[in-house]
């Protein structure tokens, strides 16, 4: 087995991975990088983000608002601390970016333009029309070949972590191209392997976003917390689940029943507002407004498709085709590609659909997981800053602030820890070269992939959709048990070396179902309603006396997870009713009273 | 489900070089629905009929860059091509044109990846600004100049068309002339000069024959050719200024 050794070895060359890579670079030169992906860079999910990332950037605005905006919305289960850090350092990074060349969009004198989005106070929203994931990848990419010291291995797989004294100290590999297993030796290992969103059947993710690090940091006794936490997003295209993003509703979009009526007043968020108003209406948070849409379907008021199913209207007409060109391209020409219409004459069917994983490897705020040397950043990570519901365009942001604290932490670490015995580290990844091979070559299998991903993502929808019930959730977590084991019978068609996805879409599978297990046992432990974990079955309230607490899902092998709860660091923000519309502003006005 | 779809063949280049001499053609029939994808084609016969077939793709919007592939001998996207287009004849996929085959669909970037790498993709500033300092401005005229050029999702469709990348390899085509005419054009950037070199290179834009279908098979015009033919004049101005000035002409 080729051995390759390294100082910092990153899992994952998405936002959070290039950011992290560069962050080492720059801090120190002469430690080694390993930018491990298992796509080239840019084909990496954060290509597919629309809308774009939030920092205060107006007079009007402040670090205050950007920090209250996000502890709301996520229905105060986020880390503070973690969120003031963050505000304070997202127009720093963003500015970075515009200094490596991201084409932000701009205004008539020159500066960086800001939009609205959901459940934010002021525009804050830095945006490259509505292909901003896709400018800050490229950026990042294109940005990390200036760095010397990184080295990537594109399309290369990873399947396992190694270890040794508690100390993370490396990875192994799989080379896609040869089929052949690498063991890369690092003092520092960063997980940057983006959400698990696929585990779900309608979702706007990718088809490579299947939980590969979440995985490995759980079987290496990482919590994973917070992971009853899914986000629906409520304007996607039906059937494929592909987004259309929040910006369609930040640039004035409105969404309408089969009635023509804008429901949303109906659900707290009224009232009905003519021009885009923050946090009212159609810019409302993701969460209440994909539950709205649960009841308008429940009360028969959605339109009901022949082949796309229950479907509400997104109308972009009145925003007019020159300027859904110029502030939606893609939005556009998704519409007219994909449904062949076209948005500035058709209203836009949409449902909502799985896109984004608000838990993920516990961290602190430094970004270290409970096993020294390893780190975790992005969406597969859970640093604390979106609590319960991630709110529009702090995701992107999230990727550089914590990125960039990460790599220069992993760096820190490298510069003083020491490499591991190689004897030692080379005798696991054998091991592990040994079972993973194992999977590939056995014979005699008679499940087929494709059936247990399926039934999986099936079984996710049905028990942790929008809303949960105690009954459902319980059978998603027996029937996941139940495919835990056939996965043991499973069949791989492919026996070849060179290029087999099938044996490592096996691989990634056997991955998501110990993170759908994860999420379905934290949800039925949660008998409370909070932010995207909703329940229908007598706990329709939030219960900050018993679960204002995140949920922690530790692995027990061969059994289901062990579930504990954690304590939430409050600093300055007191769980309050969370409110939207008018009732928002009027919270606003006492506790601005109250203060003063 | 299936009962009520039409059938397609999809005819499909195979190629295991563990096992194959030479690629050849497979034909698998594949019920579809309206809204069904070349790709979701490929991927129905993957699930059900033969978990061997190898392909790349991931978002299935277009804007990642992995799948693409000839498609009755047209290099495209096969996520936003739709097999009712083809219905009711068969339809080919190969692995895309110019490319070394890997494994049936897969073809080998790494020689697009050293181009990309090899033309600089980033700002060299033309003057350095501190964070504080905040963002660089840049006028609706600035970002005109070179916005186009950002939208290349590095899917190599153009490469697969142009006949002069088909004969020499070392050609760092369109789609890396337009990422390096993209910084070039950045109000930010103070590095064209330095990149000239390669522009009027032997492996440089004086390869392209003006055939202009890079531009054509583009998903998101992006307009290579454009791009190329813009640094054919800017390498020709270059080379008869080097004679009036020792620096040469370029910005």
């Amino acid at each position: 087995m080729e051995i390759i050794k390294t100082d910092v070895a990153i899992i994952g060359a998405g936002g959070a991975g290039l950011r992290a890579a560069i962050a080492v670079a720059e801090s120190d030169p002469n430690l080694k990088v390993a930018l491990i992906s298992k796509v080239y860079p840019m084909r990496s999910h954060t290509v597919a983000a629309e809308g774009g990332a939030a920092g205060v950037k107006k007079p009007t605005d402040s670090l205050e608002y950007h920090f209250h905006d996000t502890v709301g919305g996520g229905d105060w289960l986020c880390e503070q601390d973690v969120v003031e850090y963050f505000v304070a350092q997202a127009p720093v990074e963003l500015t970075q970016l515009e200094h490596w060349g991201c084409p932000w969009s701009r205004t008539e004198d020159g500066h960086v333009n800001v939009r609205a989005f959901g459940g934010m106070k002021i525009e804050r929203t830095w945006f490259a029309a509505d292909k901003s994931g896709f400018h800050i990848l490229h950026t990042l990419f294109q940005t990390s070949i200036k760095y010397p010291s990184i080295k990537r291995f594109d399309e290369h797989f990873c399947v396992d972590l190694v270890e040794e004294d508690g100390r993370c100290q490396g990875v192994v590999v799989i080379d896609t191209s040869t089929g052949e297993f690498a063991l890369i030796e690092a003092k520092s290992v960063i997980i940057a392997t983006g959400g698990a969103g696929r585990v779900f059947r309608e979702s706007t993710l990718g088809g490579i976003v299947t939980g590969d690090g979440l995985a490995l940091a759980y079987r290496h006794g990482v919590a994973l917390r917070d992971m009853e936490f899914v986000q629906y997003h409520p304007t996607c295209m039906p059937v494929t689940g592909l987004l259309f993003t929040e910006a369609c509703r930040g640039e004035g979009g409105y969404l309408v029943n089969k009635e023509g009526y804008r429901y949303l007043q109906d659900y707290g968020l009224g009232p009905l507002q003519e021009k885009p108003k923050n946090k009212y209406m159609e810019l409302g948070p993701r969460d209440r407004l994909s539950q709205a849409f649960f009841f308008e379907q429940q009360n028969g008021r959605t339109i009901e498709h022949p082949t796309l199913g229950s479907v509400v209207h997104l109308d972009l007409r009145h925003l007019g085709e020159a300027y859904l060109l110029e502030r939606l391209p893609l939005i556009y020409e998704m519409a007219e590609t994909f449904m062949g219409l076209d948005p500035a004459k058709d209203p836009i069917p949409v449902r909502p659909g799985v896109h984004y994983t608000m838990g993920g490897i516990k961290v602190d705020g430094k970004c270290a997981s409970s096993l020294k040397g390893l780190y975790a950043i992005g969406e597969c990570a859970s640093v604390g800053l979106h609590g319960a519901n991630r709110l529009g365009s702090n995701s992107l942001t999230e990727l550089l602030v914590f990125g960039k604290v990460a790599g220069v932490d992993a760096a820190k670490n490298a510069e003083s820890a020491t490499a591991g015995n190689s004897a030692n580290l080379l005798k696991q990844a054998q091991a592990v070269e040994q079972r993973v091979t194992a999977l590939k070559t056995k014979t005699g299998g008679t499940e087929k992939i494709a059936v247990i991903r399926k039934e999986m993502a099936q079984t996710m929808e049905d028990g942790c959709g929008i809303y949960r019930v105690e009954k459902s959730m319980q059978a998603t977590c027996d029937k996941l048990a139940e495919l835990r084991e056939r996965f043991k019978n499973i069949n791989i068609d492919d026996k070849s070396s060179v290029w087999n996805t099938d044996w490592l879409t096996a691989i990634e599978l056997d991955y998501q179902l110990d993170v759908a297990l994860s999420m379905a046992h934290s949800a039925i432990n949660r008998k409370e309603s909070r932010g995207a974990h909703q329940r229908l079955d007598g706990f329709e309230e939030r219960d900050d006396v018993n679960f204002l607490k995140h949920s922690e899902a530790y692995y027990v092998a061969g059994n289901a997870p062990r579930i504990a709860l954690g304590d939430v660091k409050i600093t300055t923000s007191q769980p309050a009713e969370r409110v939207y519309g008018a009732a928002g502003d009027k919270a606003d006005q006492e506790r601005k009273e109250s203060h003063d | 489900m299936t009962e009520n779809l039409k059938i397609i063949e999809i005819e499909v280049l195979r190629y295991n070089p563990e096992s194959d001499q030479e690629p050849h053609l497979e034909v698998y029939k594949v019920p579809f629905s309206d809204d069904m994808s070349v790709l979701q084609g490929a991927q129905y016969i993957k699930d059900n009929l033969d978990g061997s077939l190898t392909f790349r793709w991931s978002c299935r919007m277009a804007i990642c860059g992995s799948c693409g592939m000839m498609i009755n001998g047209i290099p495209k996207l096969s996520c936003s091509t739709f097999l009712r287009d083809y219905h009711p004849n068969r339809i080919r996929i190969e692995a895309m044109a110019h490319f070394p085959i890997e494994k049936d669909l897969v073809v080998d970037l790494s020689g697009f990846i050293e181009k990309l790498e090899s033309i600089q993709p980033y700002i060299i500033p033309k003057e350095p600004r501190s964070l504080e300092q905040g963002e660089y401005l840049q006028s609706p005229k600035q970002f005109n100049d070179y916005i186009q050029f950002t939208s290349c999702i590095n899917c190599t469709l153009c490469y697969a068309a142009c006949p002069q990348f088909g004969l020499n390899s070392d050609f760092i085509g369109p789609a890396a002339v337009a990422l390096l005419h993209r910084y070039n054009m950045d109000s930010r950037d103070g590095a064209a000069a330095e990149r000239m070199e390669l522009v009027a290179s032997e492996e440089g834009v004086f390869n392209c024959s003006a055939v202009g279908y890079c531009s054509v098979v583009c998903p998101k015009q992006v307009d290579p050719a454009n791009a190329v033919n813009i640094n054919k004049t800017n390498a020709a101005k270059d080379y008869f200024l080097r004679f009036l000035s020792p620096k040469g002409g370029s910005k």
